[in-house]
């Protein structure tokens, strides 16, 4: 039993209600935001470092022991990616301090962001499958308010779309966990993962593990990912950039928890059908983000295919794969944030989301476009900067087991992502400005400096791989050994 | 519907809606070991209210009850996990109640427990939340 586990989680809470009593003290709200957030990645830190001398913490909550009560597990996976979600967020809070408007600030913005909160970290630190749905709707109700709050034409369009999908396939995933549960008896995860190795994986319990790739690849944007371009571009950016990076990689950690933990006794029909969304997915999204003009779509395909990309290590599914799909993760969602933060300062100043009509913006922040480029190169997986370790690892996986394909999708991804980045820097900083207002360049300085620390993070994180790297063995040695996590959830 | 429109409606209302939030009290304090608990007491609390406003109108609900039901829920949020969160400064795993019995006044020996003050947070978020629901829905017209 250890209480720490359950802080990630009752921080954002007892932030957004506290926050709801401040609702008119703006000033008040933003401080309390920043520093609850703050307190949240120590707490994440303090926790990792339990984790590291301690191994597995667990909490059953309200002392019921697995399987019967709910149990919160924090293991080394998890617990990087509440670390990372809490710096994320941190910084998107202190973008939307300037790049919100006052009216969205005043209508609950900062409680519905650390609700949202208390949904991404307890998705990542549940052990339990059910606890997991409703971690999934606290996150989601909470994305559905902040996705329309603004109320502008194209936001109610790109939310009806957005709740539809999302009603749609949380009904799927409530039924499927009714189907689990009446197959096995239980719905711990390390419960149900014992229970299926000992009766087999058979047939209907496959089915049901389709049925919740099919949920979860909703939720990540994984080949069913129509509706997110749109949607992530509706809101402001420091919303956007919020979803991009934490939302679709939640999806991505339980298709990574439930596929290595539970559901991995039949490969070559599960994993295999996981490898086949993940290349449709790098394929269709890098084409899509190649095509559009819209920087806030171009981006949107850009998260998509980044997904596809994590999901072929879970479909290759060897050490080196899940070490890469770790780092990789932990990469994407700084790395997303930051694109979409840049993007979002590029877009008000320009004033168009269309990059055939921006133009010299280089000339008037030259700070934003070199940002701007690395990331795009972080992206990309360029050597000195944090995407290339996790890349390198996934594609030599993949090699290691014969999957030429997969790598060579892997590359493609590269490839495009490139040209479709690389395309809002040459038409949106290069040439002669379109819009001489000088005047109105006055903004960046300081929203630079909200996501000064996400840049700084990237390069880090590519120079001191080697120091990071036993983490991300730690948390892939649990995706490879499930039983570890078994033992540490049902021992006590 | 303008006030004055349907006395029988507004009659019975006066008296059903006591009647209803009786019972809502008589669910809410079985709900510890017998159906009922915080959350179908809000809704029956939640469900009353709303009969007043269909048979008077929501300015008469509001004036009822004067208070902002977003704090409310707020509120209701609040004693929940500050009940929850109570079980940490004593050791004990996150949500974990406490009881004991008790001798008090009128009632005699009773057994008083924490999960009732937890409930009494789900009542209040669950009627925070019906009624701006509500009251919202009501007003857009």
């Amino acid at each position: 039993m250890n209480n720490w586990v359950v802080a990630p989680m009752l921080i954002p809470l007892f932030t957004a209600v506290l926050l709801i009593f401040l609702n008119k003290r703006l000033r008040l709200q933003r401080w309390i935001s920043l520093i609850s957030v703050m307190l949240n990645a120590a707490a994440a830190v303090f926790l990792m470092i339990q984790v590291r001398t301690g191994g597995i913490q667990t909490l059953n909550m309200s002392g019921w022991a697995p399987p019967y009560g709910i149990v919160l597990v924090a293991d080394m996976f998890a617990v990087l990616l509440v670390l990372a979600a809490s710096i994320v967020s941190a910084c998107c809070l202190l973008y939307s301090f300037r790049g919100i408007d006052e009216d969205r600030e005043k209508h609950y913005f900062y409680p519905l962001v650390h609700f949202m909160l208390a949904g991404v970290n307890g998705s990542f630190l549940t052990g339990d499958l059910f606890n997991l749905f409703v971690c999934f709707e606290l996150m989601l109700m909470s994305s559905y308010a902040l996705i329309v709050l603004g109320g502008t034409k194209r936001q109610f369009r790109e939310t009806l779309h957005y709740i539809l999908i999302n009603v749609l396939s949380s009904t799927l995933f409530v039924a499927s966990v009714a189907y689990l549960y009446g197959a096995t008896g239980t719905l711990n995860l390390a419960h149900l993962s014992l229970r299926i190795a000992e009766s087999g994986q058979s047939g209907p319990i496959t089915a049901v593990a389709a049925l919740l790739l099919v949920v979860f690849s909703v939720k990540a944007g994984l080949f069913l990912f129509f509706w997110l371009p749109g949607s992530y571009g509706a809101p402001p950016a420091a919303i956007s950039a919020l979803f991009g990076a934490l939302l679709t990689k939640v999806g991505m950690y339980a298709l990574i928890r439930v596929f290595t933990l539970v559901f991995y006794h039949e490969t070559s029909v599960t994993h295999t059908l996981i490898g086949l969304m993940g290349i449709a997915t790098i394929v269709l999204g890098g084409f899509g983000a190649v095509s559009q003009t819209n920087v806030n779509r171009i981006l949107g395909y850009n998260v998509i295919a980044s997904i596809g990309f994590i999901s072929l290590a879970l479909a290759v599914s060897n050490e080196d794969a899940l070490k890469g799909a770790v780092f990789y993760l932990v990469h994407d969602m700084i790395v997303k944030a930051l694109l979409f933060l840049l993007a979002g300062i590029l877009v008000a100043e320009t004033g168009t989301e269309r990059i055939n009509r921006m133009g010299g913006a280089l000339i008037h922040s030259p700070l934003l476009g070199w940002m701007f480029l690395a990331a795009s190169l972080a992206v990309v997986g360029v050597p000195p900067l944090s995407g290339f370790p996790g890349k390198l690892l996934i594609l030599q996986g993949s090699l290691e087991e014969g999957r030429y394909v997969i790598a060579a999708a892997g590359v493609l991804l590269s490839l495009l992502l490139l040209y479709s980045l690389i395309k809002i820097f040459i038409l949106g900083f290069w040439g002669e400005p379109r819009h001489p207002r000088e005047a109105h360049w006055k903004q960046p300085r300081k929203l630079l400096l909200s996501s000064a620390p996400l840049m700084l993070l990237i390069v880090l994180l590519g120079l001191f791989a080697e120091p990071v790297m036993p983490y991300m063995q730690r948390a892939a040695d649990i995706l490879n050994e499930p039983s570890i996590y078994i033992q540490a959830v049902l021992k006590e | 519907m303008p006030k004055g429109s349907d006395i029988f409606l507004q009659n019975v209302s006066k008296v059903v809606v006591f009647i209803i939030l009786a019972f809502a009290l008589y669910l809410f304090f079985t709900g510890h070991g017998s159906p009922g608990g915080g959350f179908i007491a809000g809704l029956m609390s939640a469900g009353a209210l709303l009969l007043l406003a269909l048979a008077y109108d929501i300015e008469t609900v509001r004036k009822v009850l004067p208070v902002d039901f977003k704090l409310v829920t707020a509120s209701g949020l609040l004693i929940a996990l500050l009940t929850g969160a109570g079980a940490l400064f004593f050791g004990k795993p996150f949500l974990k109640h406490a009881f004991g019995h008790f001798e008090l006044p009128l009632l005699g020996e009773t057994e008083l427990h924490t999960a009732l003050i937890f409930d009494l947070g789900v009542y209040l978020a669950v009627v925070g939340v019906t009624m701006t629901i509500l009251l919202t829905i009501g007003e857009d017209r």
